[in-house]
């Protein structure tokens, strides 16, 4: 255990270990101090000085999410010095910050806007700046908008950039008044190196970083009686809307969320559960005929580890800075874009309407999926394999909009075809749910048996941890694989890029080897993604897990080839797994990008 | 230059552009003496940092050779950018060796082997000359069994990384912006080591300490501040150029020595330092701040002298100017504060703002010295509090 230090806030004495900040102290007394550069997932910048206390003793006041504690020291947050100068940041940022509040993507959301209210900032005197700034706003992108004249220049961005994603398509250019946040020669988010993950717009605390929006898109779509306006939604949106729409953290809301896409106007609302579950097909497919080219063919060419590939950002990652490691990248497509080309092919003959009738719409807790079905070979059915991708929030702006009571409703069930989901599904909202439910198919395909875990909770590839990692030891295998005989199968989880960068090093470097690693760009996986609520931080992050977990555990089926869906589809349509039909419909390629 | 320096009898110190001694054999008596006995010279020398903070440069030493770190660096910060100062230049130019013994001493006190001069990018003309000088440099170390080498970095032209941390900072290759402190480098510095930063001048002083003790550098000066200073004069005055004098004078004998006889005002220490009205000159003594010298005002150099004819509305409104410039950019009350009284003293003078706003500039000062997270932004309120107070009808028509 640390030393202890002892200090006094406003006169209440705290002790409190010896590393921690003032900031940190005064949350242990329930005093909050305001923050806006400050995010518990980032490096501390103290940049907006919004923070600042008084130190006894000091003549100038101190940051107190920058400020170490030390024995003895006594602050007071809350003198008439501290609220005056607080006062005057606000009212400093407000200055270069483009208001106009009633028209902003953020309104309600924004945390400027809430300081302004809560320091009641009626009066502003000081010389509106936004008029000279030349401020431009990138709406390029297909997945991300940045709008400088709303930036606070709190970094925020940046370091979510740098630090979690370790991608830097975003960094600080130029000082003084000229000061803002820009991209490799200031080009569009669209011409450079970022990932359209979107972690920079859940870390962003106004409205200068923001999804595309395609509600009105979509709202025209379903006005349109012409057209069959189908939905999917992805496994980690139903344990983040409720956070929205007035329910508590990591509640369910599965149920709820079908009634109210059915009340949207949908004409069938779908599962992305379900290609996530084909995705395992595939990909567990495509593992082991990789193991069996390395191990019984000895084929040199065979690239291991394989790595998921159902994650856009972290797709987009590996093109831009390892495109040596794009063989490794697993042909399948998303579960999203699986979804898509089903859509327009098995489903439309399934219900007997001619695909270019149909819209079809996802959801989902991310950013970097809009890029994904924006990405130009997305059109294997032989149309826009899913035309709009909504995040979880401009679901709830629907809802909201259409006036849907969402906390009242009942709880409805998916559509069918393309609407069952097993428990494997599920979990891939979580980062190792993907390496989970592959292991439940997989082990059980080689061996004939379950994987040896209670309850098929394959423990050790939970949690929010940077890098995970698992062996699995493949022993009394079935005939046909028998060549796995006594094999370790050894596996490896990361989320966040900053950790798959990490992995990646460590693989290049001979450190690691492994022969299967699932990565996810987002913190967390999909359930901590760009396109999720606001805020974020990793005990949101805990409870949206552990509600994707105990959805697993109640539902029927728990392992997606047990998923009669999935039965069915194959039956029906694909034949087998990596069948020829599939390969046209379920597997992609890559390209490589530049480094900027 | 000299002839009208001659009439005037200025009191010149001859201390750092002295030439006539043999720097190995300085260094060598030096080095055959411990390092608590240094270390305690440069304390009881009473020499505090030149360039304008004036942090005493003993102790800056002493708690970095405490750190139990096995790497630690020595930076020579020559980022020389405060408008009106242009006295390292000259001492790297004329007296080097100076410089590099005072890092290759500090060096050894504190365990490094490694120093930089960082260089501002617009004395790149100096590196020739400085490499050639670090040639023989390195060939007297080798002599004398001192295990350190220097080599330049060239910055990029930001005024904030003459700041400390983001000078470091910017040696890493990362954007020169102030860090959070504490922790300081004599800590946590260039690359996360203990690190001494000291100002070109600084280092030349110490080793004049080193040459004649401590006694003969506290001997000059006053209480607080000891020692002789290299200024930068420059303005209205018929001799500009590079002094060596002693601190402690008031403004009225400088001015007395250097001005054009219709001297208005002085700014002491650049565009972060002071303006001195006339009515303040016997009041006003140059040194740093302390607790028996009364209004004493520190400078890294700079003395600017305005006559009558200079509308100190162009003064205050060419310091924002440049402020609103070099601010780094990251800490709200700078960036914006700048933008704010830059606009504002516009405002004020075209009548689009009551003359009252200049108090509510004034206030915003006041936050920005509190809440600023360096040195810049929180100077910035030194001048122009002090322009506005004593000229506020200038400010106004």
């Amino acid at each position: 255990m640390s030393n202890m230090v002892n200090l006094t806030i406003n006169g209440i004495a705290v002790s409190v270990e010896e590393n921690k900040t003032i900031l940190e102290a005064a949350k242990h007394l329930h005093i909050k101090i305001p923050t806006l550069c400050y995010h518990k997932d980032l490096c501390v910048a103290g940049n907006c000085r919004v923070c600042v206390v008084e130190q006894v003793g000091n003549h100038k006041l101190v940051a107190s999410c920058a400020t170490p504690v030390a024995e003895g020291m006594e602050i007071n947050t809350n003198t008439l010095k501290v609220r005056n100068c607080r006062k005057h940041i606000i009212e400093l940022l407000l200055t270069e910050h483009r208001e106009e509040c009633t028209k902003c993507y953020r309104n309600g959301h924004c945390e400027l806007q809430a300081l302004s209210a809560e320091y009641q900032i009626t009066n502003q005197d000081f010389i509106d700046l936004v008029p000279d700034k030349n401020y431009t706003v990138d709406r390029l992108s297909p997945a991300i908008e940045k709008d400088d004249s709303k930036c606070i220049r709190c970094q925020r961005c940046v370091r979510t950039c740098a630090e979690i994603q370790s991608v830097g398509a975003i960094a600080v250019a130029h000082k003084g008044s000229e000061m803002k946040i820009s991209t490799f020669f200031d080009r569009s988010l669209d011409e450079v190196v970022c990932t359209n993950c979107g972690q920079c717009i859940v870390h962003c605390p106004t409205g200068a970083l923001t999804e595309k929006s395609y509600v009105e898109k979509v709202w025209d779509a379903l006005a349109d009686p012409d057209t069959h306006v189908i939905v999917q939604t992805a496994p980690a949106v139903r344990v983040g809307l409720g956070e929205e729409l007035g329910l508590g953290l990591g509640t369910r809301v599965t149920g709820k969320m079908v009634s109210a896409l059915k009340r949207l106007g949908f004409d069938s609302v779908l599962d992305t559960n379900f290609t996530a579950d084909l995705t395992i097909m595939e990909e567990g497919t495509e593992l082991l005929t990789r193991l069996k080219r390395a191990l019984v063919d000895d084929d040199p060419d065979v690239a291991l580890p394989m790595a998921t590939s159902c994650s856009p950002g972290w797709v987009k990652y590996i093109e831009h800075k390892y495109p040596e490691y794009l063989p490794n990248l697993s042909t399948c497509k998303s579960p999203q874009q699986m979804f898509g080309a089903l859509a327009k092919t098995y489903y439309a003959k399934n219900v007997n309407v001619a695909p270019e009738n149909i819209v079809s719409v996802s959801i989902m807790p991310c950013t970097a999926k809009k890029f994904e079905a924006n990405r130009p070979e997305m059109k294997d059915s032989g149309y826009k394999d899913v035309d709009y991708v909504l995040t979880t929030r401009e679901l709830a702006v629907m809802i909201k909009q259409a006036g849907i009571e969402f906390e009242k409703l009942n709880d409805e069930i998916f559509d069918s075809i393309m609407g069952v989901g097993s428990g494997a599904g599920a979990i891939f909202g979580a980062t190792g749910g993907v390496m989970e439910a592959a292991l439940r198919t997989a082990y059980e395909i080689v061996t004939g048996r379950e994987v040896p875990f209670d309850n098929l909770e394959i423990i050790p590839v939970r949690g929010l941890e940077g890098v995970k990692e698992a062996t699995v030891k493949i022993e009394g295998t079935v005939e046909a694989w028998n060549f796995l005989e006594g094999a370790e199968l050894k596996c490896a989880i990361t989320n966040g890029l900053e950790n798959a960068h990490k992995l990646l090093e460590a693989i290049k470097r001979g450190d690691k080897f492994y022969h299967f690693i699932e990565i996810m760009a987002c913190p967390g996986g999909c359930l901590g993604g760009g396109g999720q609520p606001f805020p974020v931080d990793n005990e949101i992050r805990l409870q949206r897990m552990n509600a994707l977990y105990e959805e697993d555990r109640n539902l029927p089926i728990r392992k997606s080839h047990e998923n009669p869906e999935i039965v069915q589809i194959y039956k029906e349509f694909l034949d087998e797994p990596l069948s020829h039909k599939s390969h046209k419909l379920l597997h992609t390629s890559y390209v490589k990008r530049e480094q900027y | 230059m000299t002839t009208t320096a001659t009439k005037k009898q200025l009191h010149r110190i001859d201390l750092i552009f002295n030439n006539d001694d043999d720097c190995k054999e300085i260094l060598r008596n030096a080095l055959s003496r411990s390092d608590q006995e240094i270390v305690n010279e440069m304390v009881n020398s009473g020499l505090k940092g030149r360039g304008g903070a004036g942090f005493p440069t003993g102790l800056k030493w002493k708690l970095t050779a405490e750190s139990k770190e096995k790497e630690k660096y020595v930076i020579c910060n020559a980022d020389e950018g405060e408008p009106g100062t242009f006295k390292d230049r000259e001492i790297l130019t004329r007296v080097p060796h100076k410089v590099l013994s005072g890092m290759a001493m500090c060096a050894k006190i504190i365990g490094a082997q490694k120093g930089y001069i960082y260089l501002r990018g617009e004395y790149k003309f100096l590196v020739p000359d400085l490499k050639k000088e670090l040639r023989k440099f390195h060939d007297i170390l080798d002599e004398l069994g001192l295990d350190f080498r220097v080599e330049i970095f060239l910055g990029s032209g930001a005024y904030i990384c003459g700041e400390e941390s983001a000078l470091i900072e910017s040696m890493e290759g990362k954007r020169g912006e102030p860090r959070n402190k504490p922790p300081f480098p004599s800590v946590n510095g260039f690359k996360g080591k203990p690190t001494v930063v000291n100002n070109v001048e600084t280092l030349a002083h110490s080793y004049t300490i080193l040459k004649f003790g401590a006694k003969k550098f506290r001997d000059l000066g006053v209480k607080d501040s000891r020692g002789s200073k290299v200024f930068s004069v420059s303005g209205d005055t018929p001799i500009p150029g590079i002094y060596e004098l002693e601190l402690g004078m008031t403004v009225q004998d400088f001015v007395d020595d250097f001005g054009d006889g219709d001297c208005k005002a002085v700014q002491v220490g650049g565009a972060s330092g002071f303006l001195v009205p006339r009515k303040r000159f016997g009041k006003t003594t140059i040194g740093y701040e302390g607790k028996l010298t009364g209004i004493s005002l520190p400078t890294g150099g700079s003395m600017m002298i305005f006559n009558s004819s200079r509308s100190m509305y162009n003064v205050l409104n060419n310091y924002l100017e440049f402020f609103e410039e070099e601010s780094c950019g990251q800490c709200t009350p700078c960036r914006v504060g700048c933008q704010q009284l830059l606009k504002g003293i516009k405002a004020v003078k075209r009548g689009e703002k009551p003359t009252s706003y200049l108090d509510q500039l004034l206030k915003l000062t006041e936050t920005m010295k509190l809440t600023a997270k360096c040195g810049l932004g929180q100077s910035v309120a030194n001048s122009f509090s002090s322009i506005v107070e004593n000229f506020r009808e200038e400010m106004i028509y």
